[in-house]
């Protein structure tokens, strides 16, 4: 009776089962490298809004502080995003006929509300709140990226896990005081460790055990 | 050998489209963000307008004088409570924040967005305003006045008050004189230094 594989068989199974396990960790990988890439966390990726506001413009220009809008910032979980009638505080003056701001009008006019893209969009089983940040002086700037220097905001950080775990693991590599929170213009000094670990037991920030472990931030 | 292949990617393939499909349940939780849009409630918001009149439990306040800057309905020159030094800083702050884009931070009115176009203020340092009761500030910022708009959904009653206070301590500032100045500022005083050019984002 013939043989009904050729001896070439066995060294194909081998390649066979080797390329298997190959495959299935290549394609491990792929997928492990596109959950982080920056193509699925939207890192750096500019989100059109009805209104082309400039943070550029109105923070890096005007000087205006973060929380003239975002009023909830130091008190909530939720920064906030402010109602068009802070917007007509002053465009009920200047820029009074400017068409890009004709959403805005017709927002008070009608009574309608303004609909912003949420560009940090944390998922919903993180319980991140801006109140506790805020206080413990992590700035503005060290999540949000040099907002003041954005004509549309971006994702400046993946906002993966690990990079949350970044800080919670060592707080004193980002802490500044907290009067410089909102400063925009604000450099880490050469000691910042030093610096962050002195901010660190004067603000009372919890330890790494308590940082890190999984209810801080998951219920 | 092939089709065992093929059958072994395409399970690994609804695997992971099995897995992403978890990832974004959890991730988008029936459940309203702040501000979230909502496709029951008319307007797209799941953020209701309150009704008219409505008072938080545990947020009533009958205090007159905190509430509205008056005592038997004249605006009077008191602090609803003690300013420290602490309260001073809050104000210097809100004041920066809230007022300065137009009053300036130094109260003279002549702000950035004043600047832009928006009708001048008259200055904190006039003798009217220098003179005008503590109640009467505390009621400009809750109500607003003229071209000013109402900060009341923006400031919070107490730092309107904290504001109060800082804008009296840049008043004391401005009617201050040389011998008010310590030794070791008088230098600082004679030799300022250059204040930054404002003028760079011409837009």
């Amino acid at each position: 009776m013939s043989q009904i594989f050729p001896k070439s068989a066995n060294a194909l199974a081998r390649m066979g089962l080797v390329g298997a396990v190959g495959f299935v960790l290549c394609l491990g990988l792929v997928v492990f490298t596109l959950f982080r890439s920056t193509w699925a966390t939207k890192q750096h990726e500019f989100v059109e809004q009805p209104i082309q506001f400039s943070h550029a413009h109105h923070v890096g220009g005007v000087g205006i502080d973060c929380r003239y809008c975002h009023t909830s910032v130091e008190k909530s979980a939720f920064a906030g995003i402010p109602p068009t009638q802070t917007c007509m505080n002053c465009h009920n003056q200047i820029w009074t006929n400017a068409p890009i701001l004709e959403p805005v009008r017709a927002s008070l006019r009608d009574d309608t509300n303004l609909h912003w893209t949420r560009v940090h969009d944390l998922p919903d089983f993180v319980y991140f709140s801006h109140q506790i940040h805020v206080k413990q002086g992590v700035g503005c700037a060290t999540c949000h990226g040099p907002v003041d220097k954005m004509p549309l905001v971006y994702q400046a950080q993946s906002l993966l896990m690990e990079w949350c775990l970044d800080c919670h693991r060592a707080p004193e590599k980002y802490l500044r005081p907290r009067e410089e929170v909102f400063n925009m213009a604000y450099e880490a000094p050469a000691n910042q460790l030093e610096l962050g670990r002195q901010l660190k037991a004067e603000y009372n920030v919890a330890s790494v055990e308590h940082l890190t472990s999984c209810s801080v931030c998951h219920r | 050998m092939r089709t065992r292949g093929l059958r072994r990617a395409a399970l690994v393939g609804v695997l992971v489209a099995g897995l992403a499909g978890c990832r974004q349940d959890m991730h988008d939780a029936p459940r309203y963000d702040p501000l979230e849009a909502s496709a029951i409630f008319p307007g797209g918001a799941s953020a209701r307008p309150l009704v008219e009149g409505t008072v938080a439990r545990g947020h009533e306040n009958d205090d007159e004088l905190l509430m509205t800057g008056k005592v038997d309905g004249v605006e009077a020159d008191l602090f609803p409570f003690a300013i420290t030094r602490a309260d001073l800083d809050v104000g210097e702050t809100r004041f920066n924040t809230y007022c300065a884009p137009c009053h300036a931070p130094s109260g003279e009115g002549d702000g950035m967005v004043v600047q832009r176009g928006y009708r001048q203020p008259p200055s904190l340092h006039i003798d009217r305003l220098q003179y005008a009761p503590a109640g009467q500030f505390y009621d400009r910022i809750t109500n607003g006045f003229g071209v000013m708009p109402s900060y009341r959904s923006q400031i919070a009653v107490e730092d309107r008050w904290r504001i109060v206070a800082y804008v009296r301590v840049l008043q004391a500032s401005h009617q201050g004189t040389r011998d008010d100045v310590p030794a070791a500022d008088l230098e600082r005083l004679d030799n300022p230094e250059p204040t930054p050019d404002a003028s760079e984002d011409a837009h």
